[in-house]
């Protein structure tokens, strides 16, 4: 954490445009450090664009994504991304994580001690010297939290995170993820799973049609929804 | 049908017995392919790989000119090179005409293309896959590129099949900028070419099932890497 904290992430009237098609639109919204906040909202609400739009992973059509904090300008190497569905290296577990922590231009030493470090707190030490490609979707996932923890990002993002996973990898993952909170990474993540949000939200983004719908502490918003969409979508009963 | 049984005996002799001119011819085709198929693959794999990474203008009228490369016929590129090498050429003073160095020089320019090609294939899949999760981790798309390389190895291993099934197998370059001198320049495929007119059946045969022998092994040895490949290691 050398030069300061890049949050908060600020984003100013963001819209992303595909095939002439808006998909996020005029979206405003600032996200601080501490609170686990979930980005909320039915299928094609744009959770998974805004992510990436936050990440950098996609340049806004207009409108600005801008990291506030005095570490601002090295937000890049700051962050990190798990995907809901992992790309794991064709490599060991080990040698995956060890990758990340080469790009960063971690010494050897502490590499060896990190990844030792990472393994243990995911479950995943017996299986280091595991190719990454021949373990279940769990383990792969639980492998890319490892893999993105390892360099003790400042925030990280999470894209639907257990959508392909079966309960007890889904619980194995939600437990790592509030490891992660506890370490004081700033968590981000996306689901349309309601119950998920319920257990890991402290602040609830809900977007409808690339529209910000609400933003606010999560017991608010399950307890009294601003809007009739935030309502319905807690009901069950939205209708795309 | 008398001859061809006696050729046939003949070169299953000449095999069994590893007779010293068939060996030498054997070692030399290996030598000049195995390195043209190592050149190749240097400038080929990386080379494909940026095709496959990079944006840059003029990316896609390269990748169509690799592919229509990859069909250059052994004697124009042997004809190529003759023109470079020879005396009056450019790089005649080098003094490499006929010698087993232009062959490789030869055989690099035509296996190229084809290493290069399919490397741009298998790169672009990849790269669709990985991309994101690349970038997420922050590597900058040189380091990619190698990252890519060597996720890539089983399926890019089959591009350098492909290549040195064609390098051994052609014969038109090797006999322009080699000249098929014998204990030289002189190949399993010049040979049988050169035998066969002269009506040595039995050494030519022998040299032909060496050939279709080599070439069964690299097509076994790609498939078994395939089969790695899609397990995924």
């Amino acid at each position: 954490m050398a030069n300061g904290a890049i949050l908060p992430l600020r984003l100013e009237s963001v819209c992303y445009d595909t095939a002439g098609k808006r998909l996020i639109d005029a979206l405003s919204l600032s996200l601080s450090s501490g609170p686990r906040t979930v980005i909320l909202g039915p299928n094609g609400a744009g959770k998974s664009l805004t992510l990436r739009l936050c990440h950098g992973l996609l340049a806004p059509t207009a409108g600005a994504v801008r990291w506030l904090g005095p570490g601002g300008a090295e937000a890049a190497r700051r962050q990190a991304m798990v995907f809901q569905r992992p790309v794991m290296l064709r490599r060991s577990a080990a040698a995956n994580i060890d990758y990340a922590l080469k790009l960063q231009r971690i010494p050897h030493a502490r590499r060896v001690v990190r990844i030792r470090e990472v393994l243990e707190e995911t479950g995943l030490t017996p299986l280091a010297r595991h190719a990454a490609r021949h373990l279940s979707i769990g383990e792969q996932q639980r492998l890319a939290l490892s893999r993105a923890w390892a360099t003790a990002p400042e925030v990280l993002f999470l894209d639907e995170p257990t959508a392909s996973l079966d309960p007890t990898a889904t619980r194995a993952v939600e437990e790592i993820i509030s490891a992660i909170d506890l370490s004081g990474t700033k968590i981000i993540m996306t689901t349309h799973d309601l119950s998920q949000a319920r257990r890991l939200a402290d602040e609830i983004v809900f977007l409808h049609r690339g529209r910000l719908m609400e933003q606010r502490p999560a017991a608010e918003f399950f307890a009294s929804p601003a809007t009739a969409e935030a309502a319905a979508f807690i009901e069950g009963r939205l209708q795309w | 049908m008398n001859d061809i049984s006696q050729a046939l005996h003949m070169a299953l002799t000449l095999l069994i017995q590893l007779d010293a001119g068939l060996v030498e011819i054997v070692r030399l085709s290996l030598e000049v392919s195995l390195s043209a198929v190592g050149l190749a693959s240097l400038i080929g794999l990386p080379l494909g790989g940026a095709i496959a990474l990079f944006r840059f203008p003029g990316r896609r009228a390269l990748a169509v000119l690799l592919s229509a490369l990859m069909g250059l016929p052994p004697v124009v590129v042997g004809l190529l090179v003759y023109l470079l090498l020879s005396r009056a050429g450019p790089l005649g003073v080098l003094g490499l005409l006929f010698t087993p160095t232009a062959m490789v020089i030869a055989q690099t320019i035509l296996v190229a293309p084809i290493v290069a090609a399919l490397a741009r294939q298998v790169i672009e899949d990849l790269w669709a896959e990985y991309r994101e999760q690349l970038t997420s981790l922050g590597a900058k798309p040189g380091h990619a590129l190698w990252t890519l390389l060597w996720d890539g190895r089983f399926s890019l291993v089959t591009a350098v099949l492909a290549g040195f099934g064609r390098a051994s197998a052609e014969v038109g370059a090797v006999m322009i900028v080699g000249g098929n001198i014998d204990h030289v320049t002189r190949v399993m495929t010049t040979a049988i070419a050169l035998e066969t007119s002269k009506g040595d059946l039995a050494l030519a045969l022998g040299l032909g099932f060496i050939l279709i022998a080599l070439s069964l092994v690299i097509n076994g040895a790609a498939f078994l890497l395939r089969d790695a490949a899609r397990q995924g290691h």
